[in-house]
């Protein structure tokens, strides 16, 4: 790692560790001290409720964890609550970008409002989405089947995890939209005119052109949005509480459950374990994907 | 291939008017170049030919046909783009290849017409890089190659080598020419450079403000500029302007007293003028020579030696003069020199710019690139 540039820098030498050294020991002490604890909890047996009951558990807390079909139902709720929300907020996002990058009057408040959802922190957002669109009395959506003579829907009761990806889709379709939007404003003007003098209508510019265009950008939403998505909790919490049942019991929410409703701090750790692995799963995945995108 | 036709084209963008009005028709196998000054309206017409702006009256007639109202693909015709405008993601191949595509040509049949298209280029190795693995003028090749394989009537080109070096530009010049000539195809080239007008076009199309100023050979142009505009814009460095009056003026020519109080005819019809008049002689800086008897009398500010040739930038009254001549004069700066020129090479030029009409045409005025190439055909 000594290299010696042209310049007669040494790069990695002691002379810049030095300076580097504070930034890296507070990177590490940031990341280390919780996944520390975390590793170090999951294996004892330590219960808030049963504070005698101190120990080394071993693979216990492990075992305990998965051999509970709730481990299970969580893992599959929080990938259908990813792998939808994804969908539908880069599909949604990209044909919202290619609208918005049309010229038409007002474009511009019309952006920020389009932009604007992305503002709302996700404790409001949820209980707006509760108490205002989907109540079964007063929300907009019962009001809007009712006007068409349609039975009012319970929305949290009968599509419990359909109306949390509804709403964090809602939350995270402006982000896309944002990056996907700026994306856009460097396609070249001249390859969409080349592309119309070689015959291309707006579906073909669409697939051909301004589809690869967005590929980098596109992985890039695709990576933020998965960072935030494996943790979804505050939606979760105001509106169904995880249920009906586990019905909409993510990981993030199992562990809330163990760690603060049983007090089981060992389990709960054992957890949090199982979360860092899947979502390193996942990210090497998705690393692959964009570096190779980004590589291009 | 094709002809076409502009008819009072008129091109507005909301109050402004960018294209007032161009009348101009372009002949079969014609190269026919526009140049002009930066925003003269030169590739907003180009545009309009090419379907990718609207005409707001006039009509645009490409083979007899009014094509107003076509779409930029069903007209026909080909654009290679100032800044190549290469699809990033796909292989020159794939570039070149993308018409077809659309058109649903069966893949065997495309590939022979890309193959076709880039033997003429000779961008047979590259057919499967990416534009950004190309340098500038491989990527300018492919672009011209996307627009060869559609087979177009007419080949539009919008400053298509002002990204290049200079080098690499005489070459494609070069190259641009012989293509014409394989090819035979109409080709609309739009420039802000005159060499390149001047070595390619069969026709030249001065545009300054959305107006035709000239139309006409190179040659025609830089003998008989029209006016003051086309005078000064064609031939580098630029004509020389100098204040004249008139002493007496007829159709034999019109006598004019120099600056230096000196009186030269100038055959040019001088039945409109006066006694008194006061002109603007213009005469090219390779046509003024050194002659220390000479009229005209100088003071030199500057000299550039380009080896073959030296500019001497000389004070004389107001004016800064330019001179090209010999490289081996021994001037220096600060010298006081006399220079001439022959009274046929001076133009005269109105007070409202238009220049009066030559009495004799030069010989070389009509010559069209098509004639050189028919002297050189005899020969051999």
């Amino acid at each position: 790692m000594n290299k010696t540039r042209a310049s007669g820098r040494t790069v990695g030498g002691l002379r810049t560790l030095s300076l580097q050294a504070p930034a890296v020991t507070l990177l590490l002490l940031w990341m280390l001290v919780p996944l520390g604890m975390t590793l170090w909890f999951s294996f004892q047996r330590y219960n808030l409720l049963m504070p005698g009951m101190k120990g080394f558990a071993g693979f216990e807390n492990y075992q305990y964890l998965l051999t509970d079909p709730a481990l299970w139902s969580a893992m599959g709720t929080t990938l259908l609550l990813v792998g939808w929300v994804l969908a539908i907020t880069v599909v949604g996002g990209t044909l919202l970008a290619v609208l918005f990058q049309q010229d038409f009057f007002g474009r511009g408040i019309a952006r920020v409002l389009a932009i604007s959802p992305f503002f709302v922190m996700p404790t409001v957002s949820a209980l707006v989405w509760k108490n205002m669109m989907m109540h079964p009395a007063n929300g907009v959506l019962a009001w809007l089947a009712e006007s068409f003579g349609l039975p009012a829907l319970d929305w949290f009761s009968s599509l419990p995890l359909t109306s949390i990806i509804i709403i964090v889709s809602w939350q995270w379709l402006p982000f896309a939209l944002l990056i996907l939007l700026t994306a856009m404003q460097s396609l070249d003007d001249d390859q969409v005119e080349a592309a119309r003098m070689d015959g291309a209508g707006p579906v073909a510019i669409f697939f051909f052109i301004t589809l690869p265009h967005l590929k980098r950008a596109i992985s890039v939403v695709i990576m933020i949005e998965m960072i935030f998505l494996l943790t979804v909790f505050a939606e979760i919490f105001v509106t169904t509480s995880g249920g009906p049942g586990l019905a909409t019991t993510n990981l993030a929410y199992l562990i809330y459950i163990r760690a603060l409703l049983d007090f089981d701090v060992g389990t709960a750790s054992a957890g949090g374990v199982i979360a860092i692995i899947l979502a390193n799963i996942v990210a090497i995945f998705l690393v692959r994907m964009v570096a190779k995108n980004l590589e291009a | 291939m094709a002809t076409l036709q502009l008819n009072s084209v008129v091109k507005r963008f909301d109050e402004t008017q960018v294209i007032q009005g161009v009348d101009l028709e372009v002949k079969d196998e014609e190269f026919v170049v526009f140049v002009g000054p930066s925003g003269c309206g030169k590739s907003t017409l180009l545009r309009m030919i090419a379907g990718l702006e609207s005409t707001s009256s006039g009509d645009i007639v490409i083979e007899g046909q009014r094509v107003n109202d076509l779409g930029p693909a069903e007209r026909g015709l080909a654009m290679v783009f100032q800044s190549y405008a290469l699809y990033p993601h796909m292989t020159v191949e794939d570039n070149m290849g993308f018409s077809l595509r659309l058109a649903g040509v069966a893949k065997a049949q495309r590939r022979q017409k890309v193959l076709e298209a880039a033997r003429i280029l000779q961008l047979e190795p590259l057919l499967d890089r990416k534009p950004k693995a190309l340098s500038g003028g491989q990527r300018q090749r492919v672009a011209i190659g996307r627009a060869i394989v559609r087979n177009p009537s007419i080949f539009l080109f919008d400053e298509p080598l002002s990204n290049l070096d200079a080098a690499l530009r005489v070459q494609m010049r070069i190259e641009l020419a012989r293509l014409h000539e394989e090819l035979k195809a109409t080709m609309i080239y739009v420039t802000h450079d005159q060499i390149e007008a001047m070595t390619m076009a069969d026709k030249i199309v001065v545009l300054q403000g959305g107006v035709v100023e000239q139309v006409g050979s190179p040659m025609e142009l830089y003998h008989h500029p029209r006016n003051r505009f086309v005078a000064g814009f064609i031939g580098s460095p630029k004509m020389n302007f100098l204040p004249v009056s008139v002493v007496s003026a007829g159709d034999e020519g019109v006598d004019v007293r120099l600056p230096g109080g000196d009186v030269t005819r100038v055959p040019v019809d001088g039945r409109t003028c006066e006694a008194d008049q006061s002109l603007t002689l213009g005469v090219r800086p390779e046509h003024l020579t050194l002659d220390e008897t000479g009229p005209l009398r100088g003071r030199i500010r500057v000299i550039e030696r380009l080896g073959g040739q030296t500019s001497l930038y000389v004070d004389m009254d107001e004016d800064l003069l330019t001179l090209m001549v010999d490289g081996d004069v021994t001037h220096r700066v600060g010298e006081e020199i006399g220079f001439t020129f022959e009274p046929r090479r001076g133009h005269l030029f109105t007070d409202d710019d238009i220049a009066l009409a030559s009495l004799e045409r030069h010989p070389l005025a009509s010559l069209t690139r098509q004639d050189n190439r028919a002297a050189s055909d005899a020969e051999a």
